[in-house]
């Protein structure tokens, strides 16, 4: 199975990189872009019984080492891989 | 009198900090490799400055599980003198020793320069030294430096009096032209509840002698080696 977790800083902390990313931004004329948030994002290959145990492995990973929760939050998405 | 300096693949104030502790001090010191799983029965552990494991994924979020810090938590616990000099306090505050955490700074520039911090607190083991008040030159060399904390937090350490060094200009005014990387309050160092805890993102250890620019930094390991031949930690040793 496969997880994607998003990581994001929380709406609270300032992101002067996504701040830089939106001027470079508005000086390609992109004014539409009014914010830009960076993050990260992981793939995760998981050997789990089922999806609810691959999200319960992930959400442990992502707590303790992926995401730090002082500053960041996390979204987690697994995807079940269909067998051909 | 002995210094444990940690040593994380990647760590690269290492030997300033054991340079300081043997040759400028003349106390004992040991380099203590991040696998180890004692601290050389050392009084005073140093978690030095630079990129422990390649700074990959967060700073510190990796060297936080390097077996050695299990160590470093039970020294911490039963009152031991700790200090996070840069990466040693990233590596804190990952750990949970420290509270809060760094973000990248302000500028998005590595910040590397002579910069001035006010002693705030001098009940701790590296400041009892210091003149209440008392200013310090030493340099910062970081580019994650960026102290946060949420609100409630940032409240709780004002209130403990656990900010312990202060971004300042010379005068020892906390003004926001001082402050190099945005930190809240213009926070440089903090201890934790107990006080036996210290980080600082600034560099003592590269300030410790006068052909160096500023002999300022070495207060704080006068400090420990006064705190510690006091007998006030000598309960901790292993």
């Amino acid at each position: 199975m496969r997880a994607r977790v998003f990581v994001t800083l929380k709406p609270s902390v300032f992101d002067p990189q996504g701040t830089t990313v939106t001027e470079a931004l508005h000086s390609l004329g992109y004014n539409a872009v009014k914010d830009v948030r960076q993050g990260k994002y992981f793939e995760l290959e998981i050997d789990a019984a089922s999806p609810e145990e691959a999200r319960r492995i992930v959400g442990e990973a992502a707590g303790k080492l992926l995401a730090n929760p002082v500053i960041e939050s996390y979204r987690i998405e697994i995807e079940e891989r269909v067998a051909v | 009198m002995k210094f444990a300096v940690v040593v994380f693949p990647g760590s690269n104030c290492d030997h300033d900090a054991y340079h300081v502790a043997k040759d400028v001090l003349g106390a004992d010191a040991a380099f203590v490799w991040h696998k180890d799983t004692t601290l050389a029965g050392a009084d005073v552990v140093v978690l030095p400055g630079g990129f422990a494991h390649g700074d990959y994924l967060r700073t510190g979020a990796i060297a936080r599980f390097s077996p050695v810090m299990q160590e470093v938590k039970k020294f911490a616990a039963a009152g031991g003198p700790v200090i996070g000099i840069c990466n040693g306090f990233q590596v804190l505050t990952e750990a949970g020793l420290l509270p809060g955490a760094m973000l990248r700074n302000r500028s998005l520039q590595y910040q590397c320069e002579h910069v001035y911090v006010k002693v705030e607190q001098t009940d701790t083991p590296f400041t009892l030294a210091c003149r209440p008040g008392q200013v310090l030159r030493i340099p910062i060399a970081h580019g994650e430096g960026n102290y946060y904390a949420e609100p409630d937090a940032i409240e709780r350490l004002e209130k403990n009096r656990q900010v312990i060094f202060r971004y300042t200009d010379a005068a020892g005014v906390a003004t926001e032209n001082a402050n190099p990387n945005g930190s809240l309050n213009n926070i440089a160092g903090l201890c934790n509840e107990a006080r036996n805890v210290v980080g600082l993102m600034p560099h003592p250890e590269r300030a410790c002698e006068l052909g160096l620019g500023s002999a300022d930094g070495l207060i704080l390991f006068e400090s420990v080696v006064k705190a510690v031949s006091e007998g006030a930690f000598a309960s901790v040793r292993k």
